[in-house]
């Protein structure tokens, strides 16, 4: 039986980590628990929940700058935007449906995944709208980095490294976020039929121009008919989203279809349904419900070289696959319950690099290969002297990320 | 001025100078050495020129290798090192001291790859900020991040210092701009953060590196993001009455939904500064100014202008020009990036760096009037307004050690205010030795201890750029090592 603390303020949550370093007691750590079946599997007696913080602390939408308290559900602080108009612009994705799992997310794990979505890759993750930061230290101590400001380069930044460090760093208590304006309206054009290579291209022409896109998708065959209840058919759909002024987004539609309506007929998608289709890429609708027994993979390659390391792929196992950020994000289904690293990783290595994370499969699985892409001695050895400066004892999360850290 | 002190100069380093300078002299090509005593007179400060040190020796080096090789010595010789770029740091980031080698990266400013597809650049750390937009102008794309000093700074300062700029309203600062580094850790490892992918493999060490203002390696190489650039763009100019009517501007446009490019403040005397040196059409009957820049095609930038025009009407906003052409669109920045060398060209000055909540810019810039008039100076504010961060710049004499010092204590008044605002000390500059010492108004001892902790991971020695960052007692003698 594991015990769950939930502190219900930060000197509480120090009190008890401090407890923990004094006898070297592993901490599982913990927000909403949603994001659980990622990384190795756990060995902890005790799990500590951020649940109990919660909160929006400070916003004021003029300053387009909001500060809450760890364990506050994602959906309270986005209805909290809303209201006044605004948005997390690194649109973080929900996993719940990919993982099969329960729960409410927190904004303390947007920060310490570092999740994001299909905006990623023109306006930055969560690390890049993260301002501040309050955590515990494995040691107990209360420690705040960054600020409320949205430029700020006082100090090291430590607030990127808490980012994406899976609580293995530190139990974040109080989260800042830079938020931006909702756009007035959205829009999607699709261009039908085509193949990975050419629709690559048609991504990277896009971006090549001033047409401000803000998503950026191919859905091949066997995966287009997977969102919008299969309104969109089965061809391939190659997608490109505009936000903005909806002056604006007519004009740079009009501009995007001249230039991209030789590859193929482009169809638009409105207002209403471009919302869904992008909250259905996001959340890997394809690969969602009833499939759990099949590993996913989060590939992240240059944009023209990952659809070959997916090619190269198929040819030795049966993988489907869907493409994010103009191509550079790959979410790879394999068909057979084999995660199949070594194949996946050789491939991403064989086509310039990048790494990719297993972020669905099962606990065996993912307790005897490496969860997340591993790297070379030195940035490994590098990493766990860090890790040490916040965790010497290796008690926040241990192995959660990479065996040895 | 004289306050800002250093770390003394180590007398067994000093001593055994001769043969320090004997042995560098064997690892880089003689082109790559400056140890001649008037030759190192160059390297002894930055732009925070208040400050002087003539380094041991410099080294100039051509290629990573070089760099290794140079640190590895270094390392075991426990010899201090200060990276440099171009040298334009305002907060002393560069500035060396008697008993350090300063590592100069002015040789390695080569682009080594435009890959346009996937919209990156991998370029050498001595290539000017400037020097890869115009590589990529060409093909209609630009790299983002735009400090007043593009011209001349280099992207491995950029990194150092995580550099802002008027148009990272948009399009963020350094940071957000970054694909990967070449890293030269202190004892010359080699190690490459990031390939051009998203997101980092493991712990964002790439992240981290950026804005470490040296002292985590030496950055040889960047990949760093291309952008591609907007159908056009056009700065408006707003006259004000006052500069808290302008601020209440700012922040109704932001309140409204609408992010421009840039958002960018003058008060009276940064306008008539910046005028009579630039010639940019400013009107000069006005308190205050606000240059406003939209991009996109003419009938975006026609809508999007209408919407902030009306929302400045509404503030009784004095004067409205809109730039009708390219040139004059850049005289009007022409004006606004020249302001530090404007200034410089009537009085000294020292540019001060803090970032405040937006709404507080109008409560700021009051106080900030106030603590400069009591120390009996003047004060030029220019600054980017869309994101809060300010720059003051407080004109004094530097040949009048009693207003040097004045000016000096003023700085350190309005940084405090900032922070007490609920901002921090340095929006792009960087904390160098300038702030050193007011880390801990913006810290306490706890949160710098974990910072220094991490530096230490990648630095046990503390021979990258020290004296810089942490205030000098806390990096005095032995590290903290590992906690037991």
């Amino acid at each position: 039986m594991t015990t769950i603390h939930r502190p219900q303020d930060e000197n509480e949550a120090a009190g008890i980590i401090r407890a923990a370093w004094e006898t070297r007691a592993p901490l599982a750590i913990e927000g909403g628990g949603t994001r659980a079946g990622i990384g190795r599997p756990l060995q902890a007696a005790a799990t500590l929940s951020s649940t109990g913080l919660n909160g929006i602390i400070e916003y004021n939408p003029a300053e387009m700058v909001i500060t809450v308290a760890a364990g506050t559900p994602v959906a309270t602080v986005e209805t909290a935007l809303a209201e006044a108009g605004q948005r997390f612009a690194f649109e973080p994705a929900d996993y719940r449906a990919l993982l099969g799992s329960t729960g409410e997310p927190t904004v303390g794990a947007l920060a310490a995944a570092n999740i994001s979505g299909p905006r990623r890759f023109v306006a930055g993750a969560a690390r890049d709208s993260l301002l501040g930061v309050r955590f515990v230290n494995g040691q107990g101590e209360i420690v705040r980095n960054g600020g409320k400001v949205m430029k700020n380069v006082t100090g090291l930044d430590l607030v990127k490294l808490m980012a994406g460090s899976w609580g293995t760093l530190g139990f974040l208590t109080q989260v800042t976020f830079k938020v931006q304006p909702v756009p007035e309206s959205r829009m999607t054009l699709a261009i039908r039929g085509l193949l990975e290579e050419d629709a690559v291209n048609a991504l990277a022409h896009a971006m090549a121009t001033s047409a401000d896109v803000s998503g950026a998708a191919h859905l091949p065959e066997l995966v287009a008919d997977k969102v919008l209840d299969g309104r969109l058919g089965s061809a391939p759909a190659t997608l490109l989203r505009l936000e903005g002024f909806e002056t604006s987004i007519r004009i740079r539609a009009e501009r995007l279809k001249a230039l991209l309506g030789s590859l193929g007929e482009i169809e638009e998608i409105g207002a209403e349904r471009s919302a869904a289709l992008w909250t259905q890429v996001r959340d890997l609708a394809p690969f969602a419900g009833g499939q759990e027994d099949k590993p996913v993979w989060r590939i992240s390659m240059k944009p023209s070289e990952a659809h070959k390391a997916v090619m190269a792929l198929r040819m030795q196992v049966g993988a489907t696959a869907f493409y994010d950020w103009q191509g550079g994000l790959v979410w790879l289904r394999l068909e057979t319950g084999d995660p199949e690293d070594q194949a996946v990783r050789a491939a991403v290595a064989r086509f310039g690099g990048g790494h990719a994370t297993l972020v669905r499969a099962s606990g065996p699985v993912r307790a005897s290969i490496p969860v997340f892409q591993p790297q070379s001695r030195a940035v490994a050895a590098l990493s766990r002297r860090v890790k040490e400066t916040f965790d010497p004892a290796g008690i926040l999360n241990p192995g959660r990320m990479a065996a040895e850290a | 001025m004289a306050n800002i002190r250093f770390h003394d100069p180590d007398p067994a380093i000093l001593a055994r100078r001769a043969q320090i300078v004997a042995d560098l002299a064997d690892l880089v090509p003689a082109e790559c050495f400056v140890s001649d005593e008037r030759e190192l007179v160059p390297f002894e400060t930055d732009a925070f020129t208040a400050y002087r040190r003539v380094p041991l020796a410099v080294v100039l080096p051509e290629t990573t290798e070089q760099v290794a090789r140079v640190l590895k010595y270094l390392a075991r010789e426990k010899v201090p090192v200060v990276p440099r770029g171009a040298g334009t740091s305002l907060s002393g980031g560069a500035i060396p001291q008697e008993d350090a080698v300063v590592i100069g990266l002015s040789k390695m400013s080569r682009i080594l790859e435009v890959d346009l597809p996937n919209r990156m650049a991998r370029v050498q750390a001595g290539v000017t900020n400037i020097n890869i937009s115009n590589a990529v102008d060409g093909d209609g794309f630009f790299y983002a991040p735009d400090p007043s000093s593009q011209l001349a700074c280099t992207i491995g300062g950029n990194i150092g210092m995580n550099s802002g700029g008027a148009h990272c309203l948009k399009y963020g600062v350094t940071t957000n701009n970054l694909l990967g580094v070449r890293l030269v850790t202190f004892d010359g490892e080699i190690l490459d953060l990031g390939a051009g992918e998203l997101d980092a493999a493991g712990y964002d060490l790439l992240g981290l590196v950026c804005g470490s203002e040296g002292q985590l390696g030496i950055v040889t190489e960047a990949i760093v993001r291309l952008i591609a650039k907007p159908e056009g763009a056009r700065p408006v100019l707003f006259g004000f009455e006052s500069s808290e009517v302008a601020g209440n501007c700012v922040a109704d446009i932001i309140a409204a939904g609408i992010v421009p490019v840039a958002i960018e403040f003058m008060d009276k005397q940064a306008i008539e500064i910046c005028e009579a040196f630039a010639h940019a059409g400013y009107p000069l009957d006005v308190e205050a100014l606000l240059i406003v820049e939209v991009e996109g095609s003419d009938a975006e930038m026609n809508d999007m202008l209408a919407r902030i025009i009306e929302i400045a009407r509404r503030h009784g906003v004095s004067s409205v020009k809109e730039s009708q052409s390219a040139m004059e669109a850049a005289l009007i920045w022409k004006g606004r990036k020249s302001a530090f060398g404007a200034t410089g060209r009537i009085a000294d000055y020292i540019c001060m760096d803090g970032t405040v909540p937006l709404s507080q810019l109008s409560h700021v810039l009051r106080e900030t009037d106030v603590i400069v008039r009591k120390y009996g100076l003047r004060v030029a504010n220019v600054f980017h307004a869309g994101d809060g961060n300010m720059h003051p710049l407080i004109l004094y004499n530097v040949n009048d050690p009693e207003e040097a010092e004045k000016a000096e204590a003023a700085g350190m008044d309005i940084l405090r205010l900032c922070v007490d605002a609920g901002g921090c000390l340095t929006g792009e500059h960087g904390v160098g030795i300038e702030k050193r010492d007011l880390m801990r108004h913006q810290y306490d001892e706890v949160d710098l201890l974990q910072q220094l902790a991490v530096r230490d991971a990648f630095d046990p020695s503390r021979i990258m750029n020290p004296s810089k960052v942490f205030p000098l007692d806390m990096t005095k003698g032995q590290t903290r090592g590992r906690a037991a």
